[in-house]
Formats: C-alpha cells, sequence, structure tokens
C-alpha cells in the first residue's frame, strides 16, 4: 500500500523539485503583485499626501526642525549615552567583582531598570521634586532628560560591557599580573581597554537605541527651546492639525539611525575579520 | 646563600582532582632547571604556583628568602622580580610590541616614558625582533610575538624567569628562534624554571631536569641522568614515548 502511493501513478507524471520549487515562487509573486496593486488602487493618494506630506506644511518645520528640535535631540541623547557608558562600566565591574554586595547592588539595579517600561522612569523623574522637597535635578531640563536616559541606558550598557568584559581572555589579566601590575592596574590598562574594543558595535546600538528613547522627553512637559524631535513634530501636527510635522521628525530621525546601523554592522563585520 | 625558589611539600587541589600532591624543589640562583612529564602531571600548575597565578592548596613556596605563600607577602612586588612566559604567549593584542615592552615598566616601576622605551628597544634586540618594535601582535608571527613576550619580561630586571611550555604553541619552524633565545639567556646566567617537551633543549642547557608524573617528582637531577640513565621505569616509558614516538 505504501509502496503504491510513493510510485509515480500512470498518467499524472510526479513534479520534479524544481519545478515545485518554481510553481511556488510564482504563487508568491502573483500574491504579493495582488497585495500591491490593491494598495495602490484603494488607498487615498491625495488624502495621505495631504495629511502626511504636505509641502507647505513641511517647510514651515524649518529652521527650528534643525536648529532646535535635532539639536535638543542629540544633546539629549549624547548626554544620556556618557552618563550610560560610564555608569554601566561601573556597574559591569562590580557585577563582576568579587565583593558580594557588590555584585548584589549591580545586579539589583540592572534587573530593575531593564524590567520597568523607560516611559515609567521619565515619569518618575518629574515627581522627584515632589518626593524630596527643595530637590531640582542640576541642569533643569536638560538635567531631568540626561538623568532619564541616563538610568535606563546604564542598565543596558552594563550588560553589554560585561560581556565585553568576559571576552578578554584570562591571559590578559594573568599577564598583567605576572609584570607584577595590582588586581586595578591589570584592569585598567590592559582588561578594559581591550573589553571596549570588543563592545563598540553593541555600543553603537545601544546608541541608537537612547537616540529614539529621547522622544521620551516629551513627557517631562518640556516646551519652548527644549523640544526634541517627537515633541515638536507633534507640536506643529497640531497647530497645523497635520500629521506632516510628525512625519518631517520621523526622517529626520531615520537620517541618523539607519546611518549608525550601518556602521554598527561594519564595525561588527571588521571585528569577525580581524579574529 | 638564599634559594632562588624553594618548594616545600606543594599540594594542589582542584576540586577533588589532585594536581600536586607534596612537591618539593630547590632552585639555586644561576640555575636552569628543566621540567618535564606528561600531560595532566602538574608541572605547568607547579611552575604558576611559584608566582602565585594559583594559590596552592597547602605548603610553602619561597622566593629569594620571602614566603610567597604567606597570606601577608607583598605578591605584586615578588611578582616584578620573576618573568613569565607562556604558551599563549599573552601580549596585549591592542599595543604594539613596543608598548608591550614599556608598559609594566612605566606603570609598575614607574620608569620614565624615554627610559621606558629604550630598555624596551634593547630588550627587543636582545631577542632579535628590534625591527618588529612597531608591529602589533596579530601582525607577528608565534616565534616572533612568544619573542616579544620574552623581551616584555626581561624589560623588568627580572632576578628569574619561568617559562610555561614556551614553545608548545609554535610552529615547527619557528621553534628554533625561540629556544635559542633562552639558551642564550641560560649562557647570560638567568635562573630559569622551564617546562618544557623540548628533550634536546633540557638535555643541553638544563642544570637539572625533574621528571613529574601524577602530581609528583619521579626524579630529579642533572639531564645526563634522568634523560640519559633514568633509575625509574615511568620515566624510561616517559622518555621512549617523548624520543621515539612511532615504536
Amino acid at each position: 500500500m505504501t509502496d503504491q502511493s510513493v510510485a509515480a501513478e500512470p498518467g499524472k507524471p510526479r513534479l520534479s523539485p524544481r519545478k515545485k520549487q518554481q510553481i511556488s515562487r510564482a504563487v508568491q509573486y502573483v500574491v504579493l503583485v495582488a497585495v500591491v496593486v490593491g494598495v495602490v488602487l484603494y488607498a487615498d493618494w491625495t488624502s495621505l499626501a495631504q495629511n502626511f506630506a504636505k509641502p507647505d506644511v513641511a517647510e514651515k518645520t524649518l529652521p527650528e526642525l534643525f536648529t532646535i528640535a535635532l539639536k535638543n535631540t542629540i544633546i539629549y541623547t549624547v548626554g544620556g549615552f556618557v552618563f550610560a557608558f560610564l555608569l554601566g562600566l561601573v556597574l559591569a565591574l562590580m557585577r563582576l567583582s568579587t565583593v558580594r554586595p557588590y555584585r548584589w547592588i549591580s545586579t539589583l539595579y540592572i534587573e530593575i531598570f531593564r524590567g520597568l517600561p523607560a516611559l515609567l522612569i521619565f515619569l518618575m523623574i518629574t515627581f522627584l521634586p515632589l518626593a524630596l522637597p527643595g530637590f531640582t535635578v542640576p541642569g533643569g531640563t536638560y538635567g531631568q532628560a540626561i538623568l532619564g536616559l541616563g538610568l535606563v541606558g546604564a542598565a543596558y550598557q552594563a550588560e553589554v560591557f560585561r560581556a565585553g568584559l568576559q571576552a578578554v581572555p584570562k591571559g590578559q589579566t594573568e599577564a598583567a599580573r605576572s609584570l607584577g601590575m595590582s588586581a586595578g592596574r591589570a584592569q585598567a590598562t590592559v582588561v578594559i581597554p581591550q573589553a571596549i574594543r570588543i563592545v563598540i558595535p553593541p555600543t553603537t546600538n545601544q546608541f541608537v537605541s537612547l537616540l529614539k528613547d529621547s522622544s521620551l522627553v516629551l513627557f517631562l512637559g518640556v516646551s519652548g527651546e527644549y523640544v526634541e524631535l517627537a515633541k515638536f513634530g507633534n507640536d506643529l501636527a497640531s497647530q497645523y492639525a497635520n500629521a506632516t510635522p510628525i512625519m518631517v521628525s520621523g526622517v529626520t530621525y531615520l537620517l541618523v539611525t539607519i546611518p549608525l546601523g550601518h556602521l554598527a554592522n561594519r564595525l561588527e563585520k571588521r571585528k569577525v575579520r580581524a579574529r | 646563600m638564599t634559594h632562588a625558589i624553594e618548594i616545600k611539600d606543594l599540594h594542589k587541589h582542584f576540586g577533588m582532582n589532585e594536581v600536586l600532591r607534596g612537591i618539593d624543589v630547590t632552585v639555586e640562583p644561576g640555575q636552569v632547571v628543566c621540567v618535564i612529564g606528561p600531560s595532566g602531571s602538574g608541572k605547568s600548575t607547579l611552575l604558576r604556583c611559584v608566582n602565585l597565578l594559583e594559590q596552592p592548596t597547602r605548603g610553602k613556596v619561597l622566593v629569594e628568602g620571602v614566603e610567597i605563600t604567606d597570606p601577608d607577602a607583598d605578591i605584586d612586588a615578588v611578582r616584578r622580580r620573576i618573568g613569565m612566559v607562556f604558551q599563549q604567549f599573552n601580549l596585549f593584542p591592542h599595543m604594539t610590541a613596543l608598548q608591550n615592552v614599556m608598559i609594566a615598566q612605566q606603570r609598575v616601576l614607574k620608569r620614565g616614558r624615554k627610559e621606558a622605551e629604550d630598555v624596551a628597544r634593547t630588550n627587543l634586540d636582545r631577542v632579535g625582533v628590534g625591527e618588529k618594535a612597531a608591529s602589533y601582535p596579530a601582525q607577528l608571527s608565534g616565534g616572533q610575538q612568544q619573542r616579544v613576550a620574552i623581551a616584555r619580561a626581561l624589560a623588568m630586571s627580572p632576578d628569574l624567569m619561568l617559562f610555561d611550555e614556551p614553545t608548545s604553541a609554535l610552529d615547527p619552524e619557528l621553534v628554533g628562534d625561540v629556544l635559542a633565545v633562552m639558551r642564550k639567556l641560560a649562557e647570560e646566567g638567568m635562573t630559569m624554571l622551564v617546562v618544557t617537551h623540548e628533550m634536546g633543549f633540557a638535555r643541553e642547557v638544563a642544570d637539572r631536569v625533574v621528571f613529574m608524573d601524577g602530581g609528583v617528582i619521579v626524579e630529579d637531577g642533572p639531564p645526563a641522568q634522568v634523560i640519559g640513565a633514568p633509575q625509574h621505569e615511568r620515566t624510561r616509558t616517559f622518555l621512549r614515548r617523548v624520543l621515539h614516538p612511532e615504536d
């Protein structure tokens, strides 16, 4: 019985694997074309263009799009990144420390700040003055934004650094210690510089993440000269009752994030080749 | 006269695994002692206990009369006087050959840049890789890397040198260069403790050969005796396998 079903039935030749693949591919193309044609025919292109890509509204975003919004996005991101980089390195060293309480503190921090939505951290920062009367984050809005991004970014950066530090071969520390370097000196001159090289690609991705998260500054209730790309797009969109400004800030994000993403990929490939 | 290295009743356990089971060895200043033995016999562990890369489970290690196994000993200070050469070279890949040889001089001995560079260049020349000073380790052959590693240790002006299978990771045609450097060092009077599989080197250069097996020393004596006329069956079996692997 089984033998018969496997054998070719007379008058109905079986398809070769190549033929089967060709048919499957043809079906996929037909479906794809049908979807594209459907979207093109049924979408209301004039209305879409009016709402999302209206040239005169787009023009009104200039020059503040660059002089204020992009500038602030970059300030928040770079500030938060530096904060996250330094705190992340400290947390990673604590996590790998032989001192147990250091490991506890670091693990707790990382678990909490990776587990919470970044938005929640920003909302909490706005309530800090209430919780601590008389306390203000130094640097005003910039300080608050950098603090929020830095606290969240540090948790992720700590894990990136931990992987980097662990990727440096043990023989490196042994060689440094054999030359009479103390444990701290060996870390600083031999292990950390190599770890930083190793983590450059994932750190670039972390930077892109922070750049996108900087849009959460919107929830700090900023206005005027402090707005960044997301808030800027949103404000103008409300003002003109038109989504074009949001599109424009979206494109501006992509102008930065896509090249950075490619850079990270290239650095990653170069690293693989160098091994 | 104080011994260069004195090891007394040294034991080392890794968990349940007893790697060293009571080792006693003494190395006098200026002596070259080669440690031979099958893999897993504990010879590398023994060497690594001498500069405390491994913490002994029991027993004492004295370097130039200082008991380094004493918890209060300043191990960094002792290590400055002990040069160590590893099987895998362990050069710092983010530094040039010159920087590799300079860094510990500057950071540990606090030598100035100029002095550190002079000492580094002298030692790179001494091991025959002076023209590679500006190269990164990845650009060097294994033999060149190992010679840079030897120069790095020598630049600290150590009183004694430990070699942990320095030629085992090298392509056969590069072994000779490294052995030649070590031979020259021995002739200059350097105190050396060498874990090696190079029987020719041990026979010609060593003042004493120590044969280890199963975490204990089976034979310890001049090379003519240990390699030339071994007393113990275990030594004879090992040497037969090493010297005539195809029989």
